[in-house]
């Protein structure tokens, strides 16, 4: 009587963990499939997309085409929108390194008037909605000569899309964070060796807080790449846009004959670069969601 | 002392970054009002005829398409967070009672967070097409006809659906990871417990997950309604600039509060438009506000159990 009830309570615990599982692979292929929609669209054929009523969900290697990421490519300049991706998000990575880097070592490390009260209206500007921002930095850019519709330069559309990224108020919190874990006895002991602050923070503080600021680093680098609403606004040409402004602009056709392989081709070219950088570095990009509060 | 009060060298330290902040994040935030009370400003001519309290956020919210964004702003929020927490909540209890596969699984569920909303909206929308799409293929396993869900004069709701289903998609990486992180700090001994008293694994679940990771789901789920209230990029992505299916009339877009203001922007040139942006995002920062102010009243209450 006893072994039948731990049988049967074994294979209770056996049917739950199998219900766990099945739910969880449904879940994950929710999560796949528009990866896998896309790779698969990318590849077919224009005239099997066409006529193939339904679709059919696998497609033989022999049947790929990848000529239809080359038919992308040069569908829209995205070498172009790529190399200026890269330029503007070294730029605006570079500035923002640097200014985070001051101000957070001056929010942990140094002691001064209104110390506590600057931070704090710092932080609480975090939870204010971009797009209050956005409207004047609008008008400030165009005040500044860096953009107007009629036509803008090379360095003036990289001013207006890199400048106003030059910092972040969630990165220096996040950098301040890093910083203040490290002992104040190594600051004391820089001190007494006379060590200036500038050299204790350049040569002590930075490398120990190195991930936290590689996180910084990619998540910033990352989130050049998605940028689309500002490029749209304050590029004036068509040739200084960004990545993402190339996908909905491109293939836009009101025809009715879309080249749907060709969109996901570029749509793909957008994204396996951001799933390459997350499964490589996963633990860094992880490190600073666990932090960032707002995000949808 | 070796630690005394360095007010200048401190300012040289913030100045880059307060200089930044004063002209693209402080002074913006003043000015937005500045200009949401300014009567027919022309961006051409940087000239206002006078002020006006509220003459703008009046024709803001007169405007038709005021009545569409908050309808789809609130359908978004209110449909799409509680289903993707609770979905979130269920997906990390199931992950974090695994060993097996464990790591593939959770490398899987956090891809959605750093994709593209522009590139796999594109191909969500592609999914709902309606002769080729997946979905239509999928829903003809089970013997269901074809649906135009967001192509040529495709209806609001076919086009909300879509939308509900790709805005669940890419906010469930964040949670689940939030959601696990919480799960992990809960102390074993709470199971422990339960397992020597044979409490069957509903009830932990509902007498002792939740409970403990109470604080965590309000926090979760008052944060995602406050960036959902935010959702623009998602419908582009699905949909293009245009922001409702091809063929379709103003009335059945799926325009939201910040597509308001971006459609504002885009007309900038046009007397009194930036002034309606501004109301609008001033219009969208209160009400994120109230609910900023929800956040910290329950994240001081506590309640755990």
């Amino acid at each position: 009587m006893d072994n039948l009830n731990v049988d049967r309570s074994k294979r209770k615990v056996l049917i739950q963990k199998g219900l766990i599982y099945l739910f969880l692979v449904i879940f994950a292929l929710f999560i796949i499939i528009p990866f896998y929609w896309m790779i698969l669209t990318s590849l077919k054929d224009i005239d099997r997309i066409q006529t193939e009523i339904p679709p059919s969900l696998i497609i033989g290697f022999k049947d790929m085409l990848f000529s239809n990421y080359i038919m992308a490519l040069n569908a829209a300049p995205y070498l172009r929108y790529m190399l200026n991706t890269v330029i503007v998000a070294g730029i605006s990575t570079v500035g923002t390194i640097i200014t985070t880097v001051l101000a957070s070592f001056a929010f942990a490390r140094l002691n001064f008037r209104g110390r506590d009260l600057i931070f704090m209206l710092l932080i609480s500007t975090m939870m204010i909605p971009g797009e209050m921002f956005v409207i004047t930095n609008y008008i400030t850019v165009s005040d500044l000569g860096w953009y107007s519709p009629l036509g803008q330069t090379q360095t003036q559309a990289l001013l207006a899309l890199t400048f106003p990224f030059m910092t972040s108020v969630f990165y220096v919190f996040f950098l301040r964070q890093a910083f203040k874990t490290i002992p104040d006895e190594l600051y004391l002991a820089a001190k007494v060796d006379g060590t200036s602050d500038f050299k204790y923070l350049w040569k002590i503080m930075v490398p120990i807080a190195m991930p936290t600021i590689i996180t910084i680093t990619i998540l910033n680098a990352m989130g050049t790449w998605s940028a689309y609403i500002w490029p749209n606004l304050v590029t004036a040409e068509e040739e200084f846009r960004l990545v993402t402004n190339g996908l909905r602009n491109a293939y836009v056709d009101f025809s009715g004959m879309v080249a749907y392989n060709e969109q996901m081709a570029a749509a793909m070219i957008v994204t396996l670069p951001l799933l390459i950088v997350f499964l490589l570095l996963k633990k860094y990009i992880m490190r600073g969601v666990s932090r960032s509060g707002i995000k949808g | 002392m070796l630690e005394k009060k360095s007010n200048i060298k401190a300012w040289f330290y913030l100045l880059p970054a307060m200089a930044l902040l004063s002209v693209f994040t402080f002074y913006p935030l003043f000015n937005a009002f500045y200009l949401a009370i300014l009567r027919d400003f022309s961006f051409l001519n940087r000239t206002a005829s006078g002020f006006t309290l509220f003459g703008n956020f009046i024709e803001v919210i007169k405007d038709r398409n005021f009545a569409i964004a908050m309808k789809n702003t609130s359908i978004i929020v209110f449909v799409s967070v509680p289903i993707s927490v609770l979905v979130a909540l269920f997906i990390s209890v199931g992950l974090n009672s695994i060993k097996k596969l464990q790591g593939i699984f959770q490398t899987i569920f956090f891809l959605p967070y750093v994709t593209n909303a522009i590139a796999i909206g594109m191909a969500f929308a592609f999914i709902f097409h309606s002769d080729y799409g997946l979905f239509n293929t999928f829903l003809g396993w089970f013997g269901i006809d074809p649906v135009n869900w967001i192509g040529m004069g495709a209806s609001w709701s076919t086009a909300m659906f879509a939308l509900l289903i790709f805005t669940v998609w890419g906010g469930l990486a964040f949670k689940i990871m939030v959601f696990l992180s919480g799960l992990q700090s809960i102390d074993k001994q709470y199971y422990d417990a339960a397992r020597v008293d044979a409490t069957p694994r509903s009830r932990v679940f509902r007498r002792i997950t939740v409970p403990l990771l109470s604080p965590m789901i309000a926090y979760i789920t008052i944060t995602s309604f406050i960036g959902a209230f935010k959702a623009y990029r998602t419908i582009i992505g699905m949909f293009g600039p245009t922001l409702r299916p091809p063929g379709t009339l103003s009335k059945d877009s799926l325009i939201t509060i910040v597509g308001l203001v971006y459609q504002s922007l885009r007309n900038a040139d046009t007397i009194g438009e930036i002034s309606r942006a501004a109301s609008a995002s001033i219009i969208l920062f209160a009400i994120t506000l109230i609910f900023t102010l929800i956040q910290m009243w329950v994240s001081k209450k506590r309640v755990h159990y």
